[in-house]
């Protein structure tokens, strides 16, 4: 898999390229400021991208903003973008395209290698994967908004884990259920929040989080 | 355009009112100086001071109407001497009203006539020339034209109009005029403008500190009982687990996992204390982006109105948040309220803010630290507050700060 890495702490560059060749990535290009990024994402066509949000030289959202550019160019170009925060309006702009491919992840998630190189993984391959705590906002403004009022609690655990990304094996495997009682708890969230359910995981995904965002 | 002729109107109708009001004043300014003329006889320095007063209160109503009518802002100067005559004879302010109360009507009162006559004159001219022209022969003349016949009286008519317009048009300006030769005459004196200002400044100066230095002992408690603390229970773990390390892997193990979830938690304390100080969002995007992504959190329907040009000084953006921060937790806590409208503006080097929310009204200022608090950091910048919030709503915030524009557009506002 060829990755193009943009960290601009040499530390924690140095430290995420050695994390990802140990678990069989390539660095293509690993770079340290906004217009670099840009030229290596369009230049190199890598499998997916994995981008600091806060990046030289103006040390603001350059990271992403270079990371949407690209995907505008390239639509479906996957990016998996790190931050020190998550921000509910960075998320929507991620996901403002509607065809996944992206990733939006704490930056403190990289110290579990195996979960994050999984994340990196699930992206590159045209996935959504939202980082717990955009999941778990969602969930609570939902809670106070009333929209997911109708749910178990145990309906609600599958539902932040599904919206996070996760795949009915890996819901299954953290919540120690059998597959196919997951399948069973989320055809009862759908039906009970009215979402047109899906075969396809992505889409899926997507589904739940447009409805926690409304 | 209806509403523009309507104000027009009403303008001209307050010459109308300015220029009567300016012989009302006459009549107070011959007062104070028939008292003035019977301080030899003694009788004056009884008569002084209530005159003083009664002037005072007309130049109070003067400035009062200028702001009313016209927004021109006059300062007030220094609030009279309660004291006897001489007090209000050593007293500035005293004789710029008197200035003004003997000024007024000449100049004051010409100035906004000048509409009048031509409304006036107009109007007799389209209402009445038509029929009087066959009474009155050949020597009727209105203005420049001889009416002796239908096309001359036609042309009368149309003349009256066309005066009639020019002087409902020319009203508001002419009444903008007048304010401002009132502002020149009424305004207290550069030097006490100067005072007040320092006074202010004085007073902002050391709420600014004081907010800076509570900051500051905020941050520096937030440190020591949060990541400084997890960090040395780290360090302790660490220390534990590097001697287990031999002996009994399994608990060194078990310790290296606590110590990643204390790492997580350090982190997790420095972002909210990060967030705290200064937004990402706000540092990344400015205020528009960053009052969006309030709203995002935010569980009310919030509606964002966001007309920024660029990016706002730094400070003002972070004064701007917070107080949207403030109002919106406020809707959220008090308010009842189910939707909130945001507006931002920029314009004429103010920022506007107002926060309207459909719940049940009846904030306070006065009640809460929240309101004072916020306007006391707006006050640093000069910026104001306005609260309106009748019993049962909707409740209506307007805060406005002046300031410069740092940047011009460079990214989604």
């Amino acid at each position: 898999m060829r990755v193009v890495l943009a960290e601009d702490l040499f530390l924690l560059r140095d430290g995420l390229i050695r994390t990802l060749e140990e678990h069989g990535c390539e660095v293509v290009a690993a770079v340290d400021n906004g217009p670099a990024l840009l030229r290596a994402l369009l230049d190199e066509e890598p499998d997916v991208a994995v981008v600091d949000v806060r990046l030289p030289p103006t040390f603001t959202d350059e990271g992403l903003q270079a990371a949407l550019e690209a995907r505008r160019k390239r639509p479906g170009l996957p990016v998996l973008v790190l931050s020190q925060y998550v921000e509910q309006l960075y998320a929507n702009e991620l996901l403002a395209t509607g065809d996944g491919a992206v990733g939006y992840l704490l930056k403190d998630r990289v110290t579990d290698t195996a979960q994050f190189v999984d994340a990196v993984r699930r992206v590159a391959a045209g996935g959504t994967v939202m980082d717990p705590q955009v999941i778990a906002r969602l969930l609570s403004r939902g809670e106070a908004r009333g929209t997911v009022g109708s749910l178990t609690a145990r309906e609600r655990d599958v539902l932040e884990l599904m919206a996070e990304g996760r795949s009915n094996a890996a819901v299954a495997a953290t919540l120690h259920f059998s597959e196919s009682a997951v399948a069973k708890h989320t055809a009862s969230i759908f039906a009970k929040l009215g979402i047109a359910p899906s075969a396809d995981d992505n889409r899926r995904v997507l589904a739940v989080l447009a409805y926690l965002k409304r | 355009m209806a509403s523009a002729f309507i104000r027009a109107c009403v303008a001209a109708w307050r010459c109308q009112l300015a220029s009567l009001l300016a012989l009302a004043v006459t009549a107070v300014g011959t007062l104070v100086v028939l008292a003035l003329l019977l301080l030899p006889v003694g009788v004056g320095f009884r008569l002084l001071p209530p005159a003083a007063r009664l002037l005072r209160a007309a130049s109070d109503r003067a400035r009062g109407r200028a702001a009313r009518w016209t927004d021109v802002r006059i300062s007030p100067p220094e609030p009279l001497p309660a004291g006897p005559a001489r007090a209000v004879l050593g007293d500035e302010g005293f004789w710029r009203d008197l200035g003004w109360a003997w000024l007024e009507p000449v100049v004051g009162g010409l100035l906004v006539a000048v509409p009048l006559v031509f409304i006036e004159y107009g109007v007799f001219g389209a209402l009445v020339q038509p029929f009087v022209w066959r009474l009155l022969g050949d020597t009727n003349w209105y203005a420049f034209v001889l009416v002796h016949s239908t096309p001359t009286m036609l042309a009368a008519l149309a003349l009256g109009l066309a005066f009639t317009a020019a002087g409902v048009c020319a009203a508001p300006a002419v009444l903008r005029l007048h304010s401002r030769w009132g502002r020149w005459l009424l305004s207290a004196p550069r030097s006490t403008e100067l005072a007040r200002r320092v006074d202010r400044l004085d007073r902002t100066r050391t709420q600014a500190m004081d907010t800076q230095a509570a900051e500051l002992r905020r941050i520096e408690r937030d440190l020591h009982d949060g990541a400084q603390a997890r960090l040395v229970a780290l360090g302790m773990t660490l220390e534990r687990a590097v001697r287990l390390l031999d002996s009994d892997p399994p608990t060194a193990r078990e310790l290296l996992l606590d110590v990643r979830r204390t790492s997580a938690q350090a982190l997790e304390d420095l972002r909210g204390l990060v967030r705290g100080i200064h937004p990402p969002v706000l540092a990344d995007r400015g205020l528009g982006d960053a009052v969006r992504a309030l709203a995002l959190d935010c569980f009310l329907d919030v509606h964002i109105e966001a007309r920024l040009p660029g990016r706002l000084p730094s400070p003002v953006e972070s004064a701007a948040y917070f107080a949207v921060s403030e109002m919106l937790a406020n809707a959220v806590k008090h308010s009842g309220a189910r939707e909130v409208h945001i507006a931002l503006e920029y314009e004429g080097a103010l920022l506007r803010i107002t926060v309207t929310d459909n719940g049940r009204g009846g904030a306070d200022v006065s009640r809460g630290t929240g309101l004072t608090g916020v306007r006391r950091r707006l006050d640093t910048f000069d910026g104001t507050l306005a609260l309106h919030s009748p019993p049962g709503g909707p409740t209506t915030v307007t805060m406005e700060i002046p300031c410069a524009l740092s940047s011009p557009k460079t990214s989604s506002c």
